[in-house]
This record gives C-alpha cells, sequence and structure tokens, in this order.
C-alpha cells in the first residue's frame, strides 16, 4: 500500500506481509460467515416468491401497511421501556459490586449472571408459574396480565439484566481514586461527588449498556413469541412471515428494516468506545471502597432483593421441573429428567449442545482473540481492517433468525464449495461463533488496546517475528479475556436457539432447540427440566472458571503481583 | 482358578463378538438413511419409525422434526439442493405449495388407490398422499368453567357471547397454519361477509392470538386460559395427562388440515424413499396413525383415540383446500388489517 | 566525522495538519543528540520516522550510508525505549533483557552470558529473575535499556525515557544513561522536553518548535548563542527588552541607547528585542567608563536557594524591568534589599539581538 503522499513507498517487513495476509485471510473468513449468508438472505428482499428480481416492490407493499408502523413503534416502545428499567437498576447492582463494601461479593456477581446462562425459554416458563392466570404472585399484576407488554419487559428485564450489569461493572471498576479523593478534600457533598465523579466516569459505560439492551430487545423474538400475547414487534413479523407464511422476501424486508435502528445504535457505540480507550488508559490509582454502614446496609438489602428475584425466575423454573402437571397435580417427580420420553433424542441432544458449546468456544475464542489482534495491529492497511470492523460488528444487529436462514440459502446452494458443511457439527459451530462475534471480538478490542501500544515496536526493533510476541507476551497477558471470551460463547452456545434451529441434522439436534420443541409438544415441565439442566452445565463451566482462576491461574500469573 | 477359566472364557467370548462385530459392520454400512423431515409430535417418532424399520430391515431412518413452520420453511429455503430424501407428517398446504414450486417426486404408492380419496393430491401419478385429518376445535377448561361459572360452548356462535370476554385464546392465522385453517373454515360455512362479522365479533372475546397451533389448547389444558381454539390432538394429550379438559365439537362444523407424505424430488435415496410412501399408506401405517389421529386415510381403520369425542368425520367441513391457497395471501392481508397488533394491551 | 545519520526534508502529515515540515539533519557517528522541544512539537514523530514505525510522508533518511527511508523497523538497525518501557509484564528481567537474542539462534548458554553482562552494566546484576511490577520504574527504565542494547544496534533511540520517573532518580540515571553512553560509544537519539536533560546529557541539541528545526548545536552554543528568539526563550532564562535598532550595534530601548554585538541581518530601524539572561547582568566593580551602564532600583527579590532572582527597574523608565540573578554573597556585600538603587551593565558581548 502506497502512503497518502505519492513517490514515497514504504517496504512491507514480512511481518507486515503476514499480517495484512491474516487480515486478509479474516476478512474473507467473516464475509463467509456473516456477510454472504446474509446477503444471501437480504437479497430476497428485492425478488418475489418465485424469484424474480422486482426491485423495491416488496418494501413498498411493507411500508404501505400500517402494521408496520404499529409493530416498530412498539418494538421502540418495549426497548426503550426496558432500557430504562434495566440500565439504572443493573447501575445500582454495579455500583453495589464496586464501590461498597459488600458481604459475600463473589456470590451476589454469580448470581448476576444467572440469567445468561438460561435459554429464554426459562423465564418465559417461570414467569407463567409466577404471574400467569394460575401464577402465585397475579394478585401483584392487579388487571393487568403477564401475556403482552408487561410480560415482555418483564422477561426482558431478566434476559438483559446481566448483559448491563457486567458492562457498568467493568465501567465502574474502572474508577481513579485520586478523583475520589480530590473531590473529598474539596469537601465535595456525596451527592455532589456522585454526580460529578462517578456519573461521568461511568458515562460510557452507561452508553454501552444502554445500546446493548436496547439492541438485545430490538432482536430478540423468543420472548415475544412465547409470552408477547397480541403485541407485535419487528421481531416477530419476521418469525410470522418466515415461519407462519414461508415468505422469505417480506422476512428479508422486515430484517433489513430490523437492521436499521440496531444497526445506529452500533454506530453511536462506537464513536463512544473510542473515547472510552482514551478514558482507559489514563494512569488511574484503583479504588478500594471503604466500609460504610448505612450505605453498605441500603447496597446489600438492594442486591439481595435483586438476587432474591433472579433466584425467584430460577427456582420456579427448577420446582417447575420437578411437578407432575401444571396447576392441578403438583406432586414432585424426578420423570422430567427422563428426556428420551418427550424427545426422541433423549439426551443426546444435551451432549451435542455440550460439544457444540466445546467446539464453538475454542475455534471461536481462537479466531475472535487472533482476528482482534490482527486487526489492531497490523500497521497501515485501513481499508481493509474496516471491513473487518465492520463485519465483526454486523451480528450483533441481526436477528438469528435472519442469519440462520442465511445459512441455509448460503451454505446449501449446490455449487459452493463449502456445502460439504451443511448439516454437520461444524456448521453449527460456524454459525454460533458468527451469531455472537461482535461482544467477544469487542472483548478482545479492549483487552488488545488496554496493554502497551509499543510491544510490537519493541519486537521489530530486536529483529523478533510479531507472532513470536503474540504467542510469547500479549496471548498470556490477555489470558483472562480470552477466558472471558471462551465462558461468553460457551453459556450462549447452550442456550441459542434463533439461529441453529433452522440448521441442526438428525444428529447434531441440540438441547436448546429440543427445549423449545418439547415445550410446544406441551409439556412444559420437562422443557423447563432441560432449561434446568442447560443452567447448571453453564453455571458448572463457569465456577470452574473461577476456580482454575483462584488457583491455577494464579500460579500462572505471578507476574502480575507487585 | 476357576476365576482364572471364567474369565479366560469371557476374554475369548468378547474376543468372537468383537470378531461377529466387525464382520457384521459392512451389513450395517449397507443400511440406507433416509433423511425424513417432518412435523409429527415428538412421541410418536419412535413407534413410526420402529415399525418402519422392522418391515423395511435395509432403511434407517434419520428424523428431522421441528414445528411446522419451522420444517416448512428450511424445505422451501433448501429448495436448491435438497436435504430431505422424504417428508412424512406435514401439513398438506405447506406440502401442496411445495408441489405447485416443483418441488416434489410424482410417484404414487402401492395401494394409494384402496385409500380415501379426499387424501390424495388428485395428481397422476399424486404428488402427496394424506396420511390423516388434524381438527380445529374447541379445548374448555372445566375446572376453570366451574370456578367462574362459565357453560361450555357448543357452537361457533356461543363463543361471542359476552361471558367469554378475554378468556378465549386462538393460533395467529399469520404465524399458524393452524390459525389459518380455522378462520377458512368461518369463512367457507359462514361466507365471507357473515365470517368477517362473525370475527369482528370474536374479537372482543380474544384474549391473545398465540404464534402457534398447539398452544391455545395447551394453555386451556393448564387453566391459563378458559378456552382454546387449536389443534385436536394437542388437547386429547393434554387430558390424557391429567387436564381438566373438555374437546368441543361446535356444531356448525370444525376446519381441518391433512398431514402427508410426499418424496423430495433429487432424494438419492429414490428407491428406498418410495419403499417409506408405499409403507406409509398401508394399512397397518394407518393403524398407527389412528392411535393418535381420529380420522385417518385408509377407509375402516377409524378408531377413536382417547378424549376424543366420536364421529369427528361428519362434521369436517367441505373444505376447498384450493380455494384455501388462492386466497391465502388475500384472507391473511385483510385478518391482520383487521385484527393483528390493533389490539395491543393498554399500556398501564 | 562521518555522519552517521543523515535526515534530509523530511515532512510528516497527519490528515491536513502538518507534523513535521521539511527537516534536514545530521548526526554523527558515537554522538548524543538531544530533540529539545514544547510537547507537541514533533520530537516523537521524528524519532518514530526514523525508527520506520510512523513513516513519513515525504523526504529521506539515510543510516551509516544506507537509504533506509522505505525500509520497514525490522529492516532498520536500531534500539528503542520508550517512556513507559513497553517491557514484557509476563517475562522475567532476565526473558526481557534476552528476548531480542533467542530469535538470533545463540545456544542458551551465551544468551545467559550476554544478558548477566548487560544487566551489571546497567548496575542490576541480581534483578535477573524479577518480574517487572517487582522493579522500581528506575528499575524497569535500566531493564528497558538492557533489553534495548541487548542486540548492539548502532542507533540508540530514547522517548521521554527519564520523564515518568521522580527528581531524584531522574538525575542520577542522567549520569548513568550518558555513562553507558559513552562507554559504548552508541550512537543515541533522545528525545526529551527538559531543557536540563538536554543541557547535562547531549553533544548536540537540535531545538524543536512547531515541526521544524530551530537551532542545531552543542549544548554550550545553544544556550550562549540562541538562534531565534525561541531558542532563547525555551532554553534557559531570558530577558526581553522591546526596542528599536539605531545602528547596526545600537538598540535603543526606552530612550537609551545600548552597544551591542554588529546585526548584519537587521535593518536599523526595525523594532527588535534586546536579550540578555539574569545571570550575565553586571552589577560589582563597575568601572567608571563601562558601556550600557542604568541605574536601577530593586523592586522584588525571590530566594531561589543557592541565589536571588531580582527584578530590577530603571529608574528612568519604570516601566523597563528585567530580572537578574544575585549570588548571596553579592547580596550580603552590598546590602541589597527591596527600594535599593543601584548601577548595573549589560556586557555587550552578553546581549543578543533578535527581530
Ligand atoms: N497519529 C497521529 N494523528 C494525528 N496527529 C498526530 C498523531 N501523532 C502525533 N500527532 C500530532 O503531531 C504533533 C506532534 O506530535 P509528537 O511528535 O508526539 O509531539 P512531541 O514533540 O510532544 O513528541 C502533535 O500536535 C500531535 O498531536
Ligand atoms: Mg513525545
Amino acid at each position: 500500500m502506497s502512503l497518502a503522499v505519492p513517490g514515497l513507498r514504504i517496504g512491507l517487513s514480512r511481518d507486515d506481509l503476514m499480517m495484512r495476509a491474516g487480515v486478509v485471510l479474516l476478512a474473507g473468513l467473516l464475509l463467509v460467515m456473516l456477510g454472504l449468508p446474509l446477503w444471501a438472505l437480504l437479497a430476497k428482499g428485492f425478488e418475489d416468491r418465485d424469484g424474480k428480481f422486482v426491485g423495491l416492490a416488496n418494501y413498498i407493499s411493507y411500508f404501505s401497511t400500517p402494521a408496520l408502523f404499529q409493530s416498530a413503534l412498539n418494538s421502540l416502545q418495549v426497548a426503550s421501556i426496558t432500557t430504562a428499567i434495566v440500565v439504572p437498576l443493573a447501575f445500582l447492582y454495579a455500583y453495589a459490586l464496586t464501590r461498597t463494601v459488600l458481604p459475600m461479593r463473589w456470590l451476589f456477581q454469580g448470581i448476576s449472571l444467572i440469567p445468561i446462562f438460561a435459554p429464554s425459554l426459562l423465564p418465559g416458563i417461570a414467569l407463567i408459574y409466577l404471574f400467569g392466570t394460575q401464577g402465585f404472585f397475579k394478585a401483584l399484576l392487579g388487571d393487568g396480565s403477564i401475556y403482552g407488554i408487561d410480560g415482555i419487559v418483564i422477561a426482558q428485564v431478566f434476559y438483559c439484566f446481566p448483559h448491563a450489569t457486567l458492562i457498568l461493572t467493568t465501567a465502574l471498576a474502572t474508577a481513579d481514586a485520586r478523583l475520589y479523593e480530590a473531590a473529598d478534600v474539596l469537601g465535595a457533598s456525596k451527592r455532589r461527588v456522585f454526580f460529578t465523579v462517578t456519573l461521568p466516569g461511568a458515562k460510557y459505560g452507561l452508553i454501552s449498556a444502554a445500546l446493548v439492551v436496547f439492541t438485545l430487545v430490538m432482536t430478540d423474538f423468543g420472548i415475544a413469541k412465547v409470552i408477547g400475547g397480541n403485541f407485535n414487534v419487528l421481531a416477530t413479523d419476521v418469525y410470522k412471515k418466515v415461519i407462519g407464511q414461508q415468505d422469505f422476501s417480506m422476512g428479508a424486508v422486515v430484517g433489513m428494516v430490523l437492521l436499521a435502528p440496531a444497526a445506529l445504535a452500533f454506530l453511536v457505540d462506537r464513536l463512544v468506545q473510542r473515547k472510552q480507550v482514551a478514558l482507559l488508559t489514563a494512569r488511574a490509582v484503583p479504588l478500594v471502597p471503604r466500609p460504610k454502614f448505612a450505605r453498605d446496609l441500603f447496597f446489600t438489602l438492594f442486591c439481595l432483593l435483586v438476587s432474591a428475584a433472579i433466584l425467584a425466575i430460577l427456582g420456579m423454573a427448577i420446582w417447575g421441573s420437578l411437578i407432575k402437571y401444571w396447576p392441578y397435580n403438583l406432586s414432585l417427580t424426578l420423570d422430567n429428567y427422563d428426556f428420551a420420553k418427550f424427545d426422541s433424542n433423549g439426551w443426546d441432544s444435551y451432549w451435542n449442545s455440550v460439544r457444540m458449546a466445546l467446539g464453538a468456544a475454542v475455534f471461536g475464542t481462537v479466531l475472535m482473540f487472533t482476528g482482534a489482534w490482527l486487526n489492531e495491529k497490523t500497521r497501515g492497511f485501513g481499508m481493509m481492517r474496516g471491513v473487518v470492523q465492520f463485519l465483526a460488528f454486523l451480528p450483533m444487529a441481526v436477528p438469528g433468525l435472519v442469519l440462520g436462514l442465511g445459512y441455509i440459502f448460503f451454505f446449501n446452494a449446490p455449487n459452493n464449495p463449502l456445502n460439504f458443511l451443511y448439516a454437520t457439527m461444524g456448521i453449527l459451530v460456524v454459525n454460533t461463533v458468527a451469531h455472537f462475534y461482535t461482544v467477544g471480538h469487542l472483548t478482545a478490542t479492549t483487552a488488545l488496546k488496554q496493554i502497551d501500544p509499543e510491544f510490537e515496536a519493541v519486537s521489530a526493533s530486536l529483529k523478533v517475528p510479531v507472532w513470536r510476541t503474540f504467542t510469547r507476551v500479549t496471548a498470556p497477558i490477555c489470558l483472562p479475556a480470552i477466558l472471558d471470551i471462551a465462558i461468553y460463547l460457551f453459556v450462549n452456545a447452550m442456550t441459542t436457539v434463533s439461529s441453529v434451529i433452522f440448521l441442526y441434522a438428525p444428529d447434531t439436534k441440540l438441547a436448546s432447540v429440543a427445549a423449545v420443541n418439547i415445550e410446544e409438544a406441551g409439556t412444559t415441565a420437562a422443557a423447563a427440566a432441560l432449561c434446568v439442566v442447560i443452567v447448571l452445565t453453564s453455571a458448572a463451566v463457569k465456577a470452574a472458571h473461577l476456580i482454575a482462576d483462584r488457583f491455577l491461574f494464579a500460579r500462572l500469573q505471578v507476574w502480575r503481583r507487585r | 482358578m476357576i476365576d482364572r477359566t471364567i474369565l479366560r472364557r469371557a476374554t475369548l467370548a468378547g474376543a468372537a463378538a468383537l470378531a461377529m462385530f466387525g464382520l457384521a459392520s459392512p451389513a450395517f454400512a449397507q443400511k440406507t438413511r433416509l433423511t425424513v423431515y417432518t412435523a409429527l409430535e415428538n412421541d410418536q417418532l419412535d413407534p413410526f419409525k420402529k415399525a418402519f424399520e422392522a418391515d423395511n430391515p435395509t432403511i434407517e431412518i434419520a428424523w428431522v422434526r421441528d414445528s411446522t413452520g419451522v420444517v416448512a420453511a428450511k424445505l422451501m429455503a433448501e429448495k436448491d439442493n435438497p436435504r430431505a430424501d422424504i417428508i412424512w407428517g406435514l401439513a398438506a398446504s405447506n406440502v401442496g405449495l411445495m408441489a405447485s414450486m416443483g418441488m416434489l417426486e410424482p410417484y404414487t404408492p402401492a395401494g394409494a388407490s384402496a385409500l380415501n380419496p379426499m387424501f390424495l393430491s388428485g395428481k397422476s401419478p399424486q404428488t402427496w398422499v394424506g396420511m390423516d385429518a388434524y381438527l380445529s376445535l374447541v379445548c374448555f377448561n372445566t375446572a376453570e368453567g366451574k370456578k367462574g361459572n362459565k357453560p361450555v360452548p357448543t357452537s361457533w356462535a356461543d363463543l361471542i357471547k359476552p361471558e367469554y370476554k378475554g378468556s378465549i385464546v386462538m393460533p395467529n392465522p399469520a404465524s399458524s397454519g393452524t390459525g389459518y385453517l380455522t378462520i377458512a373454515a368461518w369463512l367457507q360455512i359462514m361466507g365471507e361477509e357473515a365470517g368477517w362479522k362473525y370475527m369482528d365479533a370474536l374479537h372482543q372475546n380474544i384474549a391473545q392470538y398465540i404464534h402457534s397451533g398447539s398452544a391455545p389448547c395447551v394453555q386451556a389444558a393448564k387453566g391459563e386460559r378458559l378456552i382454546g381454539i387449536g389443534l385436536d390432538t394437542r388437547g386429547a394429550s393434554e387430558k390424557t395427562k391429567g387436564a381438566p379438559l373438555e374437546l368441543v365439537v361446535p356444531k356448525e362444523g370444525l376446519g381441518w388440515e391433512l398431514e402427508v407424505t410426499a418424496i423430495v424430488k433429487g432424494t438419492k435415496n429414490l428407491d428406498a424413499a418410495k419403499k417409506l410412501a408405499d409403507w406409509a399408506a398401508s394399512k397397518k401405517a394407518n393403524e398407527l396413525y389412528a392411535k393418535t389421529y381420529p380420522i385417518v386415510a385408509y377407509p375402516g381403520v377409524a378408531n377413536t383415540p382417547p378424549n376424543y369425542p366420536p364421529n369427528l368425520e361428519k362434521v369436517m367441513v367441505k373444505n376447498d383446500v384450493e380455494w384455501m391457497a388462492k386466497n391465502r395471501d388475500r384472507i391473511l392481508a385483510e385478518w391482520t388489517k383487521r385484527y393483528d397488533g390493533k389490539s395491543a394491551p393498554k399500556a398501564k | 566525522m562521518t555522519n552517521y545519520l543523515e535526515v534530509r526534508n523530511l515532512s510528516k502529515r497527519f490528515g491536513d495538519f502538518s507534523a513535521l515540515g521539511d527537516v534536514s539533519l545530521d548526526v554523527v557517528e558515537g554522538e548524543f543528540v538531544c530533540f529539545l522541544g514544547p510537547s507537541g512539537c514533533g520530537k516523537t514523530t521524528l524519532l518514530r520516522a526514523i525508527a520506520g514505525l510512523d513513516p513519513q510522508t515525504s523526504g529521506t533518511i539515510r543510516q551509516k550510508g544506507r537509504d533506509v527511508s522505505a525500509l520497514p523497523p525490522a529492516q532498520r538497525d536500531f534500539g528503542i525505549v520508550f517512556q513507559s518501557y513497553a517491557l514484557f509484564p509476563n517475562l522475567s528481567v532476565t526473558d526481557n533483557v534476552g528476548y531480542g537474542l533467542v530469535s538470533r539462534r545463540q545456544n542458551r548458554a551465551a544468551i545467559l552470558k550476554r544478558v548477566t553482562e548487560l544487566l551489571a552494566l546497567v548496575g542490576l546484576p541480581d534483578a535477573g529473575p524479577k518480574y517487572p511490577a517487582q522493579l522500581s520504574g528506575g528499575q524497569q527504565q535500566r531493564v528497558a535499556l538492557a533489553r534495548a542494547l541487548a542486540t548492539s544496534p548502532g542507533l540508540l533511540l530514547l522517548d521521554e525515557p527519564l520523564s515518568a520517573l521522580d527528581a531524584r532518580v531522574r538525575l542520577r540515571l542522567r549520569h548513568e544513561i550518558k555513562a553507558l553512553q559513552r562507554t559504548l560509544g552508541v550512537t543515541t537519539i533522545m528525545v526529551t522536553h527538559d531543557q536540563e536533560e538536554a543541557l547535562t546529557m547531549a553533544d548536540r541539541i537540535v531545538v524543536m518548535n512547531h515541526g521544524a528545526i530551530e537551532q542545531v548545536g552543542t549544548p554550550q552554543e545553544i544556550y550562549r548563542r540562541p538562534a531565534t528568539a525561541f531558542v532563547a526563550d525555551f532554553v534557559g532564562s531570558m530577558n526581553f527588552l522591546a526596542g528599536t535598532l539605531m545602528a547596526p550595534d545600537k538598540v535603543r530601548v526606552a530612550g537609551v541607547d545600548f552597544d551591542c554585538p554588529v546585526q548584519a541581518g537587521l535593518a536599523p530601524g526595525q523594532k527588535v528585542s534586546l536579550c540578555i539572561r539574569p545571570e550575565d547582568v553586571r552589577v560589582r566593580d563597575l568601572p567608571a567608563d563601562i558601556v550600557n551602564r542604568v541605574p536601577v532600583e530593586v523592586a522584588e527579590l525571590d530566594f531561589v536557594g543557592a541565589f536571588c532572582r531580582a527584578t530590577l527597574r530603571a529608574q528612568a523608565a519604570a516601566d523597563v524591568a528585567l530580572t537578574a540573578d544575585f549570588s548571596s554573597n553579592l547580596i550580603r556585600d552590598l546590602g541589597v534589599d527591596i527600594g535599593t538603587k543601584l548601577d548595573i551593565a549589560l556586557p555587550p558581548d552578553r546581549l543578543r539581538v533578535f527581530a
């Protein structure tokens, strides 16, 4: 590549060439995993049902129906309400975790993650047991009904809470103690410190959390489908078109419409992220909270309340998995865990899920971390790196349904040399990695931005190839982030439904899909049981991670100690 | 000493078994693996597979099972490079569309002539062959009815009475085939104008249009709702599990839909697929269907599965399948305009 | 003396912003050169261009006669130490220092021997098994230096290596680095914004401002004969008296004419600044016929430790003020205090005139 001014061409070292080749390879891979499959579906938006090109006709017909406007409005409404509830809630919770002296902090932190481990079916079932017509706490809703916007919002709050808490915990944990000392010295009131130091410090975290929650709610159809009632949202519109009427053209149109707000949200996030980097690289002195009775008591009670709500939903699902027939025969049984009775694949689908999740964790982590590194550290080559960045951001804005169908159209095309992948475990792994690419990529990028930017320059001056510095220095330093990505992928692979439901083959049915099928067959208790097994698996993996972190990796990371 | 002899014998036996297995394995490999796409109920899969494989030991069934919409969407999306060998148990309306798109391999199974003609595609050779009919009826929760002192309805007309306000659920026709056949039946029984007027009135009593044909009866069974309009089989199976449910057949008649078998064009296992198509049309197969469905294709094998009202054939409306297919887009558009999304619960 | 490094017409643009404009510079083999200038003036940019880390927009760089302008960093010959040190935190000090040696196919014993030698050289013979986080800032700095020197580069580049350290350590390291450089004879370029650092360490100083070189010279030259008003102001303290050039060797300030060195480049009648360093103001033993004598009154007196900085006002024109450094002895001997009236002289050979 020549630099801006003609006349000077900077030669490329072997490292540069290798890294550029890596970026090209990565871009190609992402194109195959994301870009082309998405296009394969979205292009149908310009065709009629027989595959004839019709230009914008489908768009015109869709935009001229009043239903679109209503669905779009509903989507925005649910997303806004959920965001308005989740973000303050998560902020207080994250504040409690990072800025107060909380007894058994690790436990509260663990509990806040539970919703991530659960398939979205689980809160659906639990909410019906809790607030449905026969529910224990039906009275709490007054005249309202769980079927509709109330139910969607409650379930979405549950589902989005850990995402927002994770982001805000990170944002609040990186605070600079010196600012608080300065404020103290200046005799600022607590209120004033909160509004002038704490909030601005977490500003980017707050914006990020709000955008992530907003996008999650916009693209999720599982919850809206199960307890949404008549409340139409854009994501269920896609479902209606694609699953209800097998109308891929209109499905593609709605999918494209759905991309717009989500893409916009992510554009804002990009801008914010860019500014945040500077914030993190400041030489901060970590803040260690000092005990303060009244404050600590308040936040402990708050955390207890939130944890109780989360545990109530999980507990309800566990209990629901142990009863014979809701609500008319509440005697207990373990029969619901004998999955062979409800699904011909029995426990096989569970082991398939575990294998798939492990595959996605290994393949995805290697790809995401190496990819983020290549994209961060390659010198020049701006265009190609921009392409990678764009592709990496795409999946967050894409409903799984759209991606899954796109995979069929793309990978199953008879002239695609990759169609040997179709109907194998491989395609499930690839699809899952693609589906969850954005967050992993962001995590890796953030971790890479936090380490010294000059490692590569030092290696070049010492004539050490970059890949060596990557394996010997960069990757070991980022080990915590790498493990986080792996866990994130594992956990999501265990629960994902919307995309893989189109892609499994007879031998590769997944537990999360089986749970949906079992629930559809009316065997709610068995579906709850399968969900519980999934939650426990993910929780066990996370617990193993924490324990390993404490004992094993502590030894690997002696160098962190001062 | 004795122990050791036993041990040695066991080892020998094991080795022999291993050798046999080794010899036998090529035989396993010769088995044709038939990929079958289906929307049959989960608990039907095993008995169906076992029964067929017992009669056809060289063929092994590999199921891809999901809800009707997902399976249909998958089949249509795979159109250019089909992965399914055969469809066994999918709604006739979906399969009919695939036939019109040339996605099916026409084949008249041996013994098709013995079937009730209503269950055949009418083409020669047949594009699809029916197995059973399922109905959209009314599931009434007697326990909740007693609590609220609500009478059991006996007709569609009963359902628009104000006492059922907010206590009825039915499938959303835009997302569920069952939903569509239900409203198509009303439009056919009552005529279009009266049909829409009926739905206007019914809309006042509807609590929710659900994105599933089976969920309404399940919700009624669990007391979430008093009344569910939806799939008969699910109502019956919930009742078997102990739900206080009554399956009501409205006297005006019922909408229905066929579940069918069809060979997918382009299959690499055409012979095996034909064998399955033959078997699926046999009396033996129909006897198996009759365990869960009250109405099957083979005349005379009809028995009544547990918890079904008797004589259901009599109340099936005269269903013009072609009319249903032709008018689908128009009716759904009209339905969506009238009822969908308008009824969002008021935000409190 | 041969030029080790020749920079010619180097420019660097970041979008519309010109960070370096047409910079040319020679560095002699074995020399210690400092880039000195205010923050943001382009010192780091120039250093990184020399290393090839952020290539220039135009211009050429020759190192040891070889045109390296278009070479990537890995094909140039230099060792570098950053302000952050960029030590690999997960590797021990030994592994850090030996990092560049491992890929040169040397055997373990040879590497270890070289590492031990280097650690002794930088005064950390026992630090080998430790990790960077267990070392103080100054120690980390030395490890970074040892690592940069391990491969015996022909050119050592240091970007503000001392700015993250506290004052005491900084002073000590100044001398150590300088001594080390002298022992090894390695051509060295150091970036700093600290004039004292540049004056004490450098053989030659390159003063930069706004992406251009203002002056290149030995510390003496830079201090004694600043080429521009900017250099005069930036390096050390300087009095600027507004005046007019009357003749090539006469400047009038507040109605009084001062003798000064002959100004070739300036035209009489031009507005100029007459400059003198505070320590060059003469007070004691003024001969009766001394030129540039000014009667002044002491307006302020600030104690700075070894000396006092006095603010003096001309008795004839109260708005003309200048600072002068008086030693403690002088203050005691002459009984100087605020309000004291005395005569001073501005020696012509110490005067500088800038347009
Ligand atoms: N990557 C960059 N993009 C845009 N401007 C830059 C970049 N790097 C440096 N600059 C600008 O170039 C000027 C010189 O920077 P630098 O060489 O780092 O100054 P210093 O003399 O303090 O080392 C500064 O104004 C800086 O803002
Ligand atoms: Mg700098």
